[in-house]
C-alpha cells in the first residue's frame, strides 16, 4: 500500500525554480499493480522517487505499508528501502558481479550470511528463469536477461513493493512482454503491489490495474485502466489513446478537412464504442433511422483486460439536418463522437 | 662493465624501486581515501558537503601545482623531523610521497567519475549506506580505472625520483647526472635511461595486465 498525499517536489528558488510535482495525490492499494503515464519530463520519475525518497518531497507525505517516509531517520530509511524494491530502465546491475552476486547484494547490504543468501538468490533465479547464467557477468547477458536479473535482485530482499522506473523502455517489443509477464506473475505469485512508470500505452494494457495520467507535474486523471482505455477525460489522454490505436484519419482527408460546415460538407466523426455499444449494430440502424450513409474509413476492435473497446472513423453522408440527427442518435446510445471536421461533398 | 660500475648500477636500481615502492604504497593508502572523499562529498553526491569538498579541491590544487623540486626542498625540515635525515633514499620518499597523494586522489576521483550514476541509485535504493555504497559499488566498480591510475602513478614516480638526486637521494637518475653527466660517461647515462625505460614499460605492462584480468564489460 502506497500512499501519496499533497506531495510537490520544487528544483531550485525564486524565478528559476522549477516545479516537478504539484500537490499530487495518490493512493495504489495492496496487491495491485499501478501505472503512472506520461510525456518525457512531465514528473514520472520524480514521482517514482519520492516513494523510496530518492528524492526528498518539498512538502507532502509518502507512505508506505502505513510507515511514514518522510519522517524516517536515515537507518531507519535504510530499513524501509529494503521491503521496497526497484528496478530501472537501463538495469543499473554491477559490472564486477556475476549474476549471483549481483542477486546477492541487498542480502549483503542487510548483513545475511553466506548460507542464508544462498538459499535466497538460487530460488530467485529461478523464479526468473536465469538459473543457468548465475556465474556469467551481466556484459554477456541480453537487455531482458539483464531486467531479469534486475528484478530477482529487487525482489532479494522481500519487498512489499516493486518500482519499475521505465522498465521495458530499453527493452524491444518480444523482450518488453516477457518481461511484463513476469512482473504480472510476480504481482499475482507474491501479492507485491507494483508502481510502474511509462511512456508506453501498451505496458498499461498489458498488467496495469489502474492508472494515472501525469503532464506538468499534475496528476490529471486516475482511472482504471479500462475506463481510462474507453474514456479518456483529458485532451492528453485522448491523444496517448490515439496514438496507442494509431487510428486517425488518412492525410489526404486531413487536408480535405475543414473547421466549419457549409451546405455542402459532410460531417467526419471518430466514434469510440464501448460497454454493450460494441455488440450493437448501431451502425446499420442508424443507416435505416436517420436515412444517412456512412462511410467507414477506419475501424479498430481492441481488447483491454475484460473490456472491448471499438473505434471508427466514418463520414456521414446526408442534408446537415439528418446528419445532426444521426450523431444525437449515437450519443444516445452511449457512444463518443467527436467531430473531426468537414469534407466536401464529391459532387 | 666492471663490478664495482654493475654495484653501482644495481644499487641504483633498487633504490629508485624502493623509493617508487614506499611513496606509491603510502600515497596510495592516503590518496584513495582524498580521491574517495573528493568524489561523495560533491554537491548532490551520497555525502554532499560542498564546503568540505571545496577544501579538500583546494589542498589537493595546490599540492598538485608546486613544482617537485621546489617541495622537495621546501618541506626539508618536515623531512628531517619525520625521517631524522634530509638525505637518501627514505628523505627523498617524503616528497615523492606528498607530491603523489594529490595526483592519487584525482586520479581516484576521476575513475569514480566513470561510474554511472544509475548505480549509485541502485545501490540506494537497496538500503546502501554510504559506506557500503563506498566500499560495494565505487571501488569494486572502479577498479579498472584506479588500477590504470595507480599505474600512470607509479609511472610518474620513477621520473619524479630522479630528481631525488637534488636532495642527496640516491636512485638511477642521480647516478646518470652524477656519473653520466658531470664525469662524462656515456655507457653509465645509456644503461640508466635503459634501465628506466625497461622499468616503466614494466609497469605499465603489469597496469594494462591487471586492468584486463578486472574489466567485465
Amino acid at each position: 500500500m502506497i500512499e501519496i498525499s499533497n506531495v510537490s517536489k520544487t528544483y531550485g528558488t525564486g524565478s528559476n525554480a522549477v516545479h516537478a510535482l504539484k500537490d499530487v495525490n495518490l493512493t495504489i492499494p495492496k496487491g495491485t499493480i499501478h501505472g503512472v503515464i506520461g510525456l518525457s519530463g512531465a514528473g514520472k520519475s520524480t514521482l517514482i522517487r519520492c516513494v523510496n525518497l530518492l528524492e526528498r518531497p518539498s512538502t507532502g507525505s509518502v507512505s508506505v505499508d502505513g510507515q511514514e517516509m518522510t519522517r524516517l531517520s536515515r537507518g531507519e530509511l535504510n530499513r524501509a528501502r529494503h521491503r521496497i524494491g526497484m528496478i530501472f530502465q537501463h538495469f543499473n546491475l554491477l559490472t564486477t558481479r556475476t549474476v549471483f552476486d549481483n542477486v546477492a547484494l541487498p542480502l549483503e547490504l542487510m548483513g545475511e550470511d553466506r548460507r542464508a543468501i544462498k538459499d535466497r538468490v538460487i530460488p530467485l533465479l529461478e523464479l526468473v528463469g536465469l538459473s543457468d547464467k548465475a556465474k556469467q557477468y551481466p556484459a554477456q547477458l541480453s537487455g531482458g536477461q539483464k531486467q531479469r536479473v534486475a528484478i530477482a535482485r529487487a525482489l532479494a530482499s522481500k519487498p512489499n513493493v516493486l518500482l519499475c522506473d521505465e522498465a521495458t523502455s530499453a527493452l524491444d517489443p518480444q523482450t518488453t512482454s516477457s518481461i511484463l509477464e513476469l512482473l504480472r506473475e510476480i504481482n499475482h505469485q507474491l501479492g507485491i503491489t507494483i508502481l510502474l512508470i511509462t511512456h508506453e500505452m501498451e505496458v498499461v494494457k498489458s498488467i496495469c490495474h489502474r492508472v494515472s495520467l501525469i503532464s506538468d507535474g499534475e496528476l490529471v486523471e486516475d482511472a482504471e485502466v479500462g475506463d481510462f482505455f474507453t474514456a479518456p477525460n483529458t485532451q492528453l489522454g485522448r491523444e496517448f489513446l490515439n496514438d496507442f490505436l494509431q487510428l486517425t484519419p488518412p492525410k489526404e482527408l486531413i487536408e480535405r478537412l475543414s473547421e466549419t460546415p457549409s451546405e455542402h460538407t459532410h460531417p467526419v466523426v471518430r466514434l469510440t464504442f464501448s460497454g454493450d455499444a460494441v455488440s450493437t449494430p448501431l451502425i446499420s440502424r442508424l443507416a435505416r433511422k436517420c436515412s444517412v450513409d456512412v462511410s467507414i474509413l477506419q475501424a479498430k476492435v481492441e481488447s483491454i483486460q475484460d473490456r472491448t473497446l471499438g473505434l471508427m472513423i466514418a463520414e456521414l453522408l446526408g442534408s446537415p439536418a439528418q446528419t445532426q440527427e444521426a450523431m444525437a442518435y449515437l450519443e444516445a446510445h452511449q457512444l463518443q463522437v467527436e467531430v473531426l471536421g468537414h469534407v466536401q461533398r464529391n459532387v | 662493465m666492471s663490478s664495482a660500475m654493475f654495484d653501482l648500477v644495481l644499487q641504483a636500481t633498487l633504490d629508485t624501486l624502493y623509493m617508487v615502492a614506499v611513496s606509491g604504497v603510502i600515497a596510495t593508502l592516503l590518496g584513495l581515501p582524498l580521491g574517495v572523499m573528493l568524489y561523495v562529498t560533491r554537491p548532490r553526491q551520497i555525502l554532499a558537503m560542498p564546503v568540505l569538498n571545496q577544501v579538500l579541491g583546494i589542498v589537493t590544487n595546490v599540492g598538485r601545482s608546486i613544482p617537485f623540486i621546489i617541495l622537495m626542498v621546501a618541506i626539508i625540515p618536515f623531512t628531517r623531523m619525520l625521517v631524522g635525515t634530509s638525505i637518501g633514499i627514505n628523505a627523498a620518499s617524503v616528497p615523492l610521497t606528498i607530491a603523489a597523494i594529490p595526483f592519487v586522489a584525482r586520479l581516484i576521483e576521476g575513475a569514480l567519475n566513470e561510474i554511472s550514476p544509475g548505480l549509485i541509485e541502485s545501490a540506494q535504493s537497496m538500503g546502501a549506506t554510504p559506506w557500503q555504497v563506498i566500499t560495494k559499488v565505487l571501488i569494486p566498480e572502479a577498479r579498472g580505472g584506479i588500477i590504470t591510475g595507480l599505474t600512470i602513478t607509479l609511472v610518474t614516480l620513477v621520473s619524479y625520483s630522479a630528481m631525488a638526486g637534488a636532495v642527496g637521494g640516491g636512485g638511477l637518475g642521480d647516478l646518470g647526472i652524477r656519473y653520466g653527466y658531470n664525469r662524462f660517461n656515456p655507457t653509465i647515462m645509456l644503461i640508466t635511461v635503459v634501465i628506466l625505460v625497461v622499468m616503466v614499460q614494466g609497469f605499465q605492462s603489469l597496469g594494462d595486465y591487471l586492468v584486463r584480468k578486472s574489466d567485465r564489460k
